[in-house]
């Protein structure tokens, strides 16, 4: 009985800061619509900028809560607001994401640049005081947690339905130009609740502190969390948002006292608020078609078949000198960077064709690893397999959430990747108890890998195109631009969507084998959830819409580390303006590569 | 026989009821439905092509219940649409938006030429769907709603955006769709149009069907000039 209650108070603690962390998030969502991915990094640079302060620089803690709460925080939601999101008003769900996802990678890059990983204690607030409830003891922080999501809570409430700034921020969302013809200024309502949105998020990160420990990607990620709850308020009731908060809070807290202390269960445990976000988006009301308006893109020209085939053998020609004039080094280098590529590959049919903007892409690629590794062999029938396994586990989650799309479905696929993440790739049962396997080599020397690397992307590549200029590839992008209008035409829109995701699934899963078998050693260090993010970031920056754009793509994101290793000064910062260069230029689809292009032809013209 | 019968159908979106106990159907030839703003007119066709269920009531094809179906499933009996709020797919060109639809029915492909022709937009057929004007998009969506060969074809507020001549065109259009044997339900705002080219015309106001008739009678309605005029 007293574990009980002493679980209870632990959970509904937990849950406050869950709670303070989520009504930041609803508030933003509901006066802006813009879903900030990047919510619970500004959390965690704030709970390190409020360590700097109260911790290494010796304020006193009321001193430092105040500078990074009330200054610092609101002032970053205002430079956020007023230089990345304004510009993105009105635009697709997926270029919105895709700035916060570049908001959220930036101030990773930020945090490991001023504070380079080390312990770094936080003292808890009051822990001279404390209350006993029967035999189990509320400490003075958890009083001020509690304390601060009633706060926050009805702050919150009133600001929305009882002020007049509340009502113009309410109806702004519906309609700002009509808002604005009453005379309120949506842009000055958007940047305030950009403000006190980053307010809550450094408040809740700093309750949290002692709880979790001040790390960069597990605060950041915490808040998968607080989306869950925000989810269960469907991003717009705050009270439900509480309610949900604190439920989290309690189904962890139980799950550490009552669940067995077994491997799995320690697993399961972690993937808890990824079930619920499942959970929670299966039982959202079926989204219905969206109609109004037309939309379109303009993508990067197609080419024919024989401009593919033309393209494809220059490709392959340029390899083939590079394979003869390159070190051994060099050449695997390469091939790593074409084996990136692929994985690109498989985003330009989903991303770029589909529209389906996934967090989780990169999961793939360890599905097709393990697969591979797994089974011992690189021959091609292991890589075709490791193809196959992906291309399932793709349609099962399409399958899974058929019902949700856009935002939602966005965050699904965030959630899909959590999982993954601790239930199987980062979990014995993927590689084993020492965490990483061997795989044969399918070719031995450099030269031969990056000579295989090109003819598979050359053959993914020149396969996707075909995609485009099909049936299938006609399907997808019609169901991107109007999914009603294709229902109407007799689609099957939903089986497109299990269509793309299985395919595109099954080529990174290819990918995925060939990087182990380049490797020799795979780990579950390769294949860790934040993953994800970098490779969205530059998919889009090097241009999601193309093959090019994923040859240039995949290249990059090999010379990342090789830079960090480099000039690891710069690793920050090279971080930094990967998350820049990704908010900026997330409103152009067709990326770099399209830039080139458009150099290239001016030039002949 | 009516194609279409539409039984009792409501709308409620929360307090509001947008369409209310609406009972009517349409033949073969053209049955205009009209009604000023707010009448329900376009939440009816959303019934119809299967986008949004209906609070209560049944929508009834060829005598047969299509309520429980989906869109897509709807579409494969015979019935298509075209969109008040224009829904061409945009990042694709004029002739693929047609060639989508051809497929999704196991058509030939060569036959979008021949419809972009029909409608009077071949010289459309390379361009990007979202660069064309408003009239030639809203033929565009005729010409791929008929590259289902609908046996019911709705079409919503076609000739807003089209010229005296196109709209003269399009009239034709519809009397040959007739001759064909298709049921076309009309919504649309230029009288003109409704009366020479319609066979029945109901009347919705306010969510509710106000009247139905010839085109003579509905124009001597005394209610349906009330609802016009206010």
């Amino acid at each position: 009985m007293t574990a009980l209650l002493a679980y209870t108070v632990f959970g509904l603690v937990t849950g406050g800061a869950y709670a303070v962390v989520a009504g930041g998030l609803v508030l933003t969502y509901s006066t802006s619509k813009v879903f900030n991915v990047g919510h619970g990094a500004i959390g965690m640079v704030m709970a390190f900028l409020y360590w700097e302060l109260a911790e290494n620089r010796g304020l006193p803690q009321w001193l430092a809560l105040l500078i990074v709460v009330g200054g610092c925080a609101p002032l970053f939601g205002l430079l956020v607001e007023r230089f990345v999101m304004r510009r993105l008003a009105g635009a697709p769900v997926g270029i919105t994401l895709v700035a916060g996802v570049g908001v959220l990678v930036g101030l990773i890059g930020a945090a490991q640049a001023i504070w380079p990983p080390q312990a770094r204690p936080v003292r808890p607030f009051l822990d001279q005081y404390g209350i006993h409830i029967g035999q189990s003891f509320v400490s003075g922080h958890d009083l001020v947690t509690l304390l601060c999501a009633v706060l926050v809570a009805g702050g919150l409430y009133v600001l929305l339905n009882r002020t007049r700034t509340g009502l113009a921020m309410r109806a702004c969302v519906d309609a700002p130009e009509l808002a604005a013809l009453y005379g309120t200024r949506p842009d000055r309502l958007s940047a305030l609740s950009w403000a006190i949105g980053s307010a809550l998020a450094a408040l809740g990160g700093i309750l949290l502190t002692p709880v979790v420990q001040l790390d960069y990607v597990t605060m950041t990620l915490l808040v998968i969390t607080a989306y869950t709850a925000a989810l269960v308020g469907r991003l717009r009731s705050l009270p439900w948002t509480f309610v949900g908060a604190l439920g989290l809070g309690l189904v962890q807290s139980y799950a550490v006292a009552y669940l067995p202390s077994s491997p799995f269960w320690i697993a399961f445990r972690a993937a808890i608020p990824a079930l619920l976000l499942f959970v929670v988006l299966l039982a959202m009301p079926q989204s219905p078609l969206r109609i109004g308006g037309v939309r379109g893109s303009r993508g990067v020209a197609v080419p024919s078949g024989l401009a593919t085939g033309v393209g494809a053998a220059i490709f392959l020609g340029v390899v083939l000198a590079l394979a003869l004039l390159v070190d051994g080094v060099v050449a695997g280098q390469l091939a790593l960077g074409l084996v990136f590529g692929i994985v690109l590959l498989s985003m330009v049919l989903l991303t770029g064709y589909g529209g389906v903007v996934s967090l989780g892409q990169f999961t793939f690629v360890g599905v097709g690893a393990v697969t591979v590794a797994r089974l011992g062999s690189s021959s091609p029938l292991a890589l075709l397999a490791g193809a196959a396994v992906a291309a399932a586990i793709g349609a099962l989650i399409a399958l899974t959430v058929l019902r949700v799309s856009g935002l939602y479905l966005a965050l699904a696929t965030l959630g899909f990747a959590q999982l993954m993440d601790k239930l199987v790739l980062q979990s014995p049962i993927a590689f084993g108890v020492r965490g990483s396997l061997q795989v044969p080599k399918l070719v031995d020397s450099p030269a031969g890998q990056l000579l295989l690397a090109a003819g598979v992307f050359a053959v993914v590549g020149a396969g996707v195109l075909a995609v485009r200029r099909g049936r299938l590839g006609r399907r997808m992008i019609a169901v991107k631009d109007s999914s009603a209008a294709c229902a109407t035409l007799g689609v099957n829109v939903r089986w497109i969507r299990v269509w793309v995701f299985s395919l595109s699934a099954a080529i990174a899963g290819l990918a995925g084998g060939l990087f182990a078998q380049l490797r020799e050693t795979v780990a579950a260090s390769d294949f860790q959830l934040f993953n994800n993010l970098p490779l969205l970031l530059f998919a889009v920056i090097a241009g999601v819409t193309s093959v090019s754009g994923a040859a240039l793509g995949g290249l990059l994101l090999m010379l990342l580390p090789v830079l960090q290793s480099g000039f690891p000064a710069f690793a920050g910062a090279a971080v930094v303006l990967l998350g820049v260069a990704a908010a900026g230029l997330a409103r152009d689809p067709n990326g770099l590569v399209s830039w080139f292009f458009r150099a290239w032809s001016w030039r002949r013209a | 026989m009516s194609t279409l019968r539409v039984e009792g159908v409501t709308v409620r979106f929360g307090e509001v009821t947008a369409v209310n106990d609406v009972t009517l159907s349409a033949s073969p030839g053209v049955t205009g439905l009209i009604g000023p703003n707010g009448a329900g007119k376009t939440t009816l066709f959303d019934v119809i092509s299967g986008l949004r269920k209906p609070s209560a009531g049944r929508v009834l094809l060829d005598d047969a219940d299509i309520t429980a179906k989906g869109p897509h499933q709807r579409s494969r009996l015979g019935v298509a649409r075209t969109f008040q709020r224009l829904e061409v797919f945009g990042s694709l060109t004029v002739w693929e938006n047609v060639v989508v639809a051809l497929e999704s029915r196991r058509r030939s492909s060569r036959l979008a030429s021949e419809l972009l022709d029909r409608v009077g937009i071949a010289e459309f057929a390379a361009n990007q769907a979202d660069t064309v004007p408003t009239g030639a998009a809203r033929l565009l969506e005729l010409a791929r709603a008929l590259a289902t060969d609908p046996q019911l074809l709705l079409l919503d507020e076609p000739s807003s955006g089209l010229d005296r001549a196109e709209t003269d065109a399009f009239g034709e259009l519809l009397q040959q769709l007739s001759a064909e044997g298709r049921a076309v339900v009309l919504v649309e705002h230029d009288m003109d149009l409704v009366m020479n080219y319609c066979d029945h015309v109901h009347v919705l106001n306010l969510g509710r069907l106000l009247t139905s008739g010839t085109p003579a009678e509905i124009r001597s309605h005394e209610g349906v000039r009330e609802a016009y005029l206010g």
